[in-house]
């Protein structure tokens, strides 16, 4: 009990012990790809500002419209929704791959590894046949 | 049986509310793996939609975003989507903002960002739709 009370009182002042943070951690795909999960969620939250931008533009009329196609054509918005396009999938697919882990299947270290590596390198061909696709069949943003 | 452990601290009634240490059970937990399931065909689809809308006129563009089915598949994707990232954004907050005060002002912006950004582009959609 005095220990306690002693305790109690020199609490303030003594450092709280804390856990230890991600950088005494040796850096691993999967714990990348979980940051890289949340920062792509964080970006795609303010990215669909751009939807909302590009619909009420389309329901206000024809000069609106013509704003939002001059910035998606320019090159900041090309690079900007290249970014997006890239995100939204990674996101989609972080998405599915946290959906079969939930199921307990895919958490044997090989496993891990090869989803998460799939994530990376279907995201980034996803985005290229995307851009590529729009590009030849419908012009792509101009 | 979780109850009949003898280490087991909660009480019978703490066990049926279900609600854990943060008093909000683990709705937010389901909803956020129940958007994104519903997500995923969704945002398949409304990639394809927006893929196929670039580089066309002002027009086109209105005529297809405001036909049923299109219209349809954006209105769910916008919602579900704003629920979605209204969900993740707040468990974004919870880890890194401490503070009480700050902590309340950006959990209300999270939900008036949401809100406003879900109901702009449904009445966007609306309006196409209903061609007023």
């Amino acid at each position: 009990m005095a220990e306690l009370e002693a305790g109690a009182t020199k609490g303030p002042q003594r450092p709280r012990p804390i856990s230890p943070h991600l950088q005494i951690y040796r850096p691993m795909l999967t714990m990348m790809m979980s940051i890289v999960h949340r920062i792509t969620g964080a970006a795609l939250y303010f990215g669909m500002l751009l939807l909302a931008w590009w619909l009420i533009a389309a329901a206000s009329g024809p000069n609106a419209y013509a704003n939002v196609e001059w910035f998606m054509g320019s090159l900041i918005g090309r690079v900007v929704l290249f970014g997006y396009t890239w995100a939204l999938l990674h996101h989609t697919l972080g998405g599915i791959r946290h959906l079969i882990w939930d199921t307990l299947h895919g958490l044997e270290p090989a496993e891990r590894e090869m989803l998460t590596l799939a994530t990376l390198v279907g995201s980034i061909s996803l985005t290229l046949v995307i851009w590529v696709v729009g590009y030849m069949v419908m012009g792509g943003p101009r | 049986m979780i109850g009949e452990r003898p280490n087991e601290m909660r009480t019978p009634m703490r066990r049926v509310r279900g609600l854990g240490a943060a008093h909000a059970g683990t709705k937010d937990f389901w909803h956020q793996r129940v958007t994104a399931v519903a997500g995923i065909p969704l945002t398949i689809a409304a990639i394809i939609i927006v893929v196929a809308l670039m580089g066309r006129s002002h027009a086109a563009v209105v005529q297809i975003l405001g036909s049923p089915i299109v219209a349809i598949i954006m209105l769910l994707f916008i919602i579900n989507t704003a629920y979605h990232m209204w969900i993740g954004m707040q468990e974004i907050i919870l880890d890194y903002v401490h503070e009480d005060k700050f902590k309340l002002a950006t959990l209300m912006a999270n939900t008036f960002f949401c809100f406003a950004v879900a109901f702009v582009s449904a009445f966007a959609i609306l309006k196409l739709s209903f061609g007023v």
